[in-house]
């Protein structure tokens, strides 16, 4: 069913963990779904410093999270938003069409966490 | 991060078999001639012929006998799936004059329900009943369902998720008490657990060869003599008129030798299944914190073993399983092909997050301890490596 590029992501994952007082966290997916994602952040100078994932899913989730992350580390952050579900799947060589779905929360997870950066930033505008 | 090493494959653990079964070396034996030698259409009054047909026979006294019933109620189709059609539809069908409701169960194979929903786009009316925390029905839930235009009545008999064994003989009697046609599909039992029509008051009832280490393609639909059929596959005068087609007669002995193993090792085989499920059972529930076990914990199938493990889903546990030589199978929704997860543990109350992190193992003749103890060994380090990785677990 999965390539050996998906499989290789999903046995060994990037950037696994959770950055404490991360700059940006975004969550998306619910349990009855199956799969929920989560991506938190560190950013200096606009550009992704760090990057890890938590998720709970299956295969293609845990693929394409990983691969997400690999994706957008060192990237300024306006390239990171334009990293599209397409490209996530692209990247990792094609996913099955059933599992399409599961490339979209990956990168809507990284959209989630740079939009939460971005308002913390606007709420706060006197940075260090 | 990866604890999970690929050259550490030490044995390849099958525990998929509700799945599929492998054909038994004795039931590919006996079939072996009749792709050949004795090739015949069953049909054919010449020499050829007859050969094939004997052997039809033979298998037909065989599937008969495992069940208590007479040769001539048995039915040959292409599998399980076929049969519950036949059953269904052949009823619906038949006693349409009598009325237009059916009532069968939420935790029933789709073989049933799709056929159920494409019914109710007929016209005709499906009343779902229901079941407990444990995936059992209550016999009183499908009585307090019956309506004077009740035709037809389904029911499992050993429930394949999660392999809680169904009260069918306690509904059968309701259903000769009312004059309802009744139907169980019994594809999982043979092998594990007693199935004779008499005992279980069936008037229809689905076998299927490769569940029982019979070859693919082939299966039985048992219906009780007086009991009216409309056939679905007609042109031609095969099995009664209820089935036609000609005969796949290899595919049919081996059924009827799977049949009479089956019986025949049964006390045994049953037995020893059920310490392995139970050790399996608890080797999980004592080394894997938040994991529950899913279906009835007594009255239930010698060789299931269903268990939901909590912060972790199903296909990741899968692979990673299979990396390791282990094969079994999961309720999650990813590995549905849908989006939706199991529907039988959704009916029994079971939470989306549960059902996505079900484990379903069922064990075979190839089983042994030492695969019970590998697979307990390996799937403690599974869950860990999963749930540092799941957003769900605490810190």
């Amino acid at each position: 069913m999965y390539n050996d590029k998906v499989m290789d992501h999903f046995f060994h994952p990037r950037n696994v963990g959770e950055i404490e007082d991360p700059d940006g966290a975004g969550q998306v997916g619910n349990p009855i779904c199956g799969d929920v994602m989560r991506v938190t952040l560190k950013i200096k100078g606009d550009k992704i410093e760090d990057i890890k994932f938590k998720t709970f899913g299956c295969g293609a989730a845990i693929a394409t999270s990983s691969m997400v992350t690999e994706l957008v580390k060192g990237l300024p952050l306006d390239e990171a938003m334009k990293v599209s579900n397409n490209a996530v799947a692209e990247a990792l060589g094609g996913l099955p069409p059933q599992k399409l779905h599961c490339s979209n929360l990956a990168a809507d997870a990284l959209h989630a966490a740079i939009e939460d950066y971005r308002k913390k930033l606007s709420a706060s505008p006197a940075q260090p | 991060m990866n604890n999970v090493d690929c050259s550490a494959i030490q044995r390849r653990v099958y525990l998929d078999h509700s799945a599929t079964t492998p054909v038994r070396a004795e039931v590919l034996a006996v079939m072996i001639p009749y792709f050949s030698a004795a090739f015949g259409n069953a049909s054919s009054v010449h020499r050829w012929g007859k050969e094939a047909r004997m052997g039809v026979d033979l298998a037909r006294e065989k599937v008969a006998h495992l069940i208590g019933a007479n040769p001539s109620e048995i039915i040959f189709t292409s599998g399980g799936t076929e049969a519950d059609n036949l059953a269904l539809r052949g009823t619906a069908y038949a006693q349409k004059g009598k009325g237009n409701h059916i009532i069968t169960t939420k935790i029933e194979h789709h073989a049933i329900l799709h056929t159920c929903e494409s019914l109710e786009r007929e016209g005709f009316e499906v009343t779902y009943v229901g079941c407990d925390q444990y995936g059992m029905v209550d016999p009183e839930d499908i009585r307090a369902a019956i309506t004077p235009k009740t035709i037809l009545m389904s029911v499992m008999h050993g429930q394949n998720e999660v392999g809680t064994i169904e009260p069918v003989g306690e509904i059968g009697k309701i259903a000769k008490e009312r004059g309802i046609v009744f139907h169980t599909d019994t594809v999982q039992s043979p092998g594990k657990i007693p199935v004779n029509v008499d005992d279980l008051n069936v008037d229809l009832l689905t076998l299927s060869s490769h569940k029982i280490y019979g070859p693919k393609g082939v299966g039985a639909l048992y219906v009780r003599k007086g009991t009216r059929v409309a056939p679905q596959a007609t042109g031609g005068a095969h099995e009664r008129g209820l089935r036609a087609g000609t005969e796949n007669v290899p595919g049919i002995v081996g059924l009827g030798e799977a049949c009479y193993l089956a019986g025949k090792d049964m006390p045994d085989e049953s037995a020893r299944l059920a310490v392995l499920r139970d050790n399996l059972i608890q080797g999980i529930l004592t080394t894997i914190p938040e994991s529950i076990l899913n279906g009835h914990p007594v009255q239930r199938l010698p060789h299931n073993v269903n268990v939901s493990i909590k912060y972790v889903e199903g296909e990741s546990m899968l692979l990673n399983l299979d990396l390791m030589g282990i094969g079994a199978s999961s309720g999650s929704a990813c590995t549905s092909g849908s989006l939706e997860p199991s529907h039988v543990l959704l009916a029994m109350g079971m939470p989306h997050e549960m059902a996505h992190g079900s484990l379903r193992m069922t064990l075979g003749r190839s089983t042994t301890a030492e695969d019970v103890d590998y697979v307990v060994k390996t799937l403690g380090p599974i869950v860990s490596h999963l749930r540092e990785m799941s957003v769900f677990t605490k810190p």
